[in-house]
């Protein structure tokens, strides 16, 4: 892989896995990683606010719902790319490695490993808890019958 | 920013966000008080070209999602685009009167003041503040000022500046509560000019 | 006669102490962890992200745990924390349409693609206490699951509705929404900034409100269209990246009001909309929130405004309980001053009246 093929799909894919996926889940994979490269932080995490916002009837015009917390953080590889991270939540460390994977995707030579070792069984996992969710609501669908009922 | 090439060249901001951000905005209030008295900025943090260090601390501290950008035309450039996207998160415009900021690195060409949002009778607070790059803060004429926060007379005399600025800060002046402010960013110091400042002579 | 009245500083003190000691209540009793507040009072906890307006479980459990579960000083709490963190941008707005399904109703068809997903509801429970509950180490019940889950993504009944021309459009506004944490409210407040003050306010007026325009202080004829609630991304776009990314998924309740309405000169004879949604699973305050909505869109849609729900001001104004409590609660502080005065006065009329009366 080369920096050029690094297209904004799959970026948006593996930074939307690791910010939706808990702090300690990605930790415990981060930890099984060999030595990562030395790197700073360009934006140490910060907490903050970003409003939410819906649409009046689900598909009409904007309106502001509320805020949610959020942490973001930016860190540079020393002599590599930037990784950049934007967490729901107030976790500093899960901001920060989600920076660094993003920086290391984004380097021919991780890629692939920390793209198969972190990405894709967090991506499994979501995958796993939403479908299992998802069967438990189906176990609570409403199966009409019709009884007969009158004369004829 | 293009997701397709990875991303190398940004410059850090404050190393010490907090605290620097916050002696940055002391060493305004201090400047915006005091008209005319030249303030050492505290921090000095990398700055993107054609930016010098103060301009940079003076976004940093000041500048963010909440508070549109007016950048002249010597500082559109990648670098400090890209600096001002990532660091202060900000919105930019391209018309001087919807700005709350307003940056000028080339001062013989900028627009009059009066160009930039004046603010209102009910709002005048939400007028622009201009940061303006200068060479120096002890180079050009002797502007005599009088006003609240000088005891006396103040001088300032910041370097580069076009021919017609003395009037313009004049007329400015005049629009009183309504009016910008002015901060003149000296490579390593700082001065105020706010809107209540009367010039003399 | 002027009194100086300073001190008390001790007696504060005293009081704050004396506060979280029956804040911990009996020592022998395990202390209330964070987790089981969020865990297993998390409807408790919706509301206060709800009314709040900040989405973050661990903040509202520790808002609640401080304020010994009283709502309103929890959200009160909440408010105060959110002034502190700096506002890093906007979402885009959200697709409640491709939200992940928990459970999803509709009381006005039957038969609708996804089907009725009852989901986790005190709808069907026969409200009677559990005793079995008071039993600490009761067994975790098992809980059904199907062999296939519910659909990724399912129609709004308000879609079905608006292909046939049915009901009339979703709703129009300005390209950057009002926020009225921003800017003071001003009257008329567009739809926008309705819906922002609704989804923030008080669940128990905006309930009573909404049980009025039911009663007849209001023309509304509401059908619950369909109530749905799951987990949707919320997506942002970073200036330093120029493109959306998911930042995490947030749970909501969303309600959509079907009205009867009989149409006007310009108008023909439709279905309107009202829109509720909250953070969570505050279902009663979304389907509040909805009818409330409807109400305070009569101006708009030409009906004649005689109603409390109906009427911007009454409503808008008086919505949030931080702003309520704090003035009811204000009349607690010392008015010694102006209580005199008072005093002096009635005493002065009953003087004169005394002696007009001789």
């Amino acid at each position: 892989m080369t920096s050029t093929t690094i297209d904004t799909e799959r970026r948006r894919h593996w930074m939307g896995v690791l910010a939706k996926s808990p702090a300690d889940r990605l930790d415990q994979l981060w930890s099984q990683l060999d030595a990562v490269p030395a790197w700073s932080h360009l934006r140490r995490p910060e907490v903050g606010l970003v409003m939410v916002r819906g649409r009046m009837g689900g598909d009409g015009a904007a309106f502001n719902m509320g805020e949610m917390t959020v942490t973001r953080c930016s860190v540079r590889v020393d002599g590599g790319p930037v990784g950049h991270a934007w967490v729901a939540g107030r976790c500093a460390r899960h901001a920060e490695m989600a920076a660094l994977a993003d920086a290391l995707l984004q380097m021919p030579r991780w890629h692939d490993e920390v793209s198969r070792r972190v990405v894709a069984p967090l991506a499994r996992q979501l995958a796993d808890d939403r479908a299992q969710a998802g069967r438990k609501a189906a176990a609570t669908r409403v199966d009409f019958f019709t009884m007969v009922r009158g004369e004829d | 920013m293009n997701a397709l090439v990875p991303e190398t060249g940004l410059l850090p901001g404050f190393a010490d966000p907090v605290a620097e951000a916050q002696k940055t905005f002391r060493a305004v209030l201090e400047a915006i008080s005091r008209p005319g008295t030249i303030v050492t900025a505290p921090s000095l943090p990398a700055a993107p070209a054609p930016l010098n260090p103060v301009v940079a601390a003076l976004l940093l501290a000041l500048v963010d999602y909440e508070t549109p950008l007016w950048l002249d035309q010597a500082t559109h450039q990648p670098a400090v685009l890209d600096y001002v996207r990532f660091h202060c998160g900000c919105p930019l415009v391209a018309d001087p009167a919807q700005a709350a900021f307003a940056v000028v690195a080339e001062p013989q060409s900028m627009p009059p003041l009066s160009a930039f949002h004046l603010g209102s009778d009910e709002y005048p607070d939400r007028s622009t503040t201009l940061i303006i790059q200068v060479p120096n803060l002890d180079g050009g004429d002797n502007w005599r000022l009088k006003g609240p926060g000088i005891r006396d007379q103040a001088i300032l005399s910041a370097g580069h500046l076009p021919a017609g600025f003395k009037s313009w800060v004049r007329d400015n002046h005049a629009l009183f509560p309504r009016g910008v402010d002015l901060l003149f960013a000296a490579p390593a110091q700082l001065a105020g000019l706010p809107r209540s400042t009367q010039l003399e002579g | 006669m002027y009194v100086a009245v300073k001190g008390g500083e001790k007696a504060i003190d005293n009081a704050h102490a004396l506060l979280a000691e029956d804040r911990r209540g009996d020592e022998s009793v395990p202390e209330l962890s964070l987790e089981q507040i969020s865990g297993q009072l998390s409807l408790a906890v919706e509301r206060v992200m709800t009314e709040g307006s900040v989405y973050d479980r661990e903040l509202a459990a520790l808002a609640l745990k401080q304020a010994q579960g009283d709502a309103v000083e929890a959200i009160f709490l909440l408010r105060a924390y959110r002034t502190t963190l700096p506002r890093f941008g906007a979402s885009q707005p959200v697709d409640t349409g491709s939200m992940a399904i928990r459970r999803r109703i509709s009381a006005a068809f039957k038969d609708l693609p996804g089907g009725q997903v009852l989901g986790p509801t005190y709808d069907y429970t026969h409200r009677l206490l559990d005793f079995a509950l008071a039993a600490e180490g009761s067994e975790r019940p098992s809980v059904a699951e199907n062999a296939e889950p519910v659909e990724a993504s399912m129609p709004r009944v308000t879609d079905v509705l608006g292909h046939q021309g049915l009901i009339e459009a979703s709703g129009d506004g300005p390209e950057v929404p009002g926020d009225l944490t921003r800017q003071p409210l001003t009257f008329p407040a567009g739809r926008d900034l309705r819906l922002q003050n609704l989804a923030r306010a008080d669940e128990g007026f905006v309930l009573a409100l909404a049980y009025s325009s039911q009663r007849g202080y209001g023309n509304t004829h509401p059908f619950a269209g369909e109530i749905r609630m799951g987990e949707v991304a919320v997506e942002l776009v970073p200036e330093e990246l120029g493109f959306a990314i998911e930042i995490g998924e947030i749970t909501l309740t969303e309600c959509q009001m079907v009205n009867q309405f009989k149409g006007s000169k310009s108008v023909p004879p439709q279905f309107t909309r009202g829109y509720g949604v909250s953070f969570g699973q505050c279902e009663r305050k979304a389907m509040a929130m909805a009818l409330v909505d409807r109400s305070l869109r009569a101006e708009d849609l030409g009906e004649l405004v005689s109603n409390p729900a109906q009427d911007q001001e009454f409503v808008l104004y008086h919505s949030d309980n931080v702003e309520a409590s704090g003035f009811v609660q204000h009349l607690k502080l010392p008015h010694y001053v102006d209580f005199q005065s008072e005093l002096e006065m009635i005493r002065r009329l009953r003087r004169e009246n005394a002696e007009a009366a001789q």
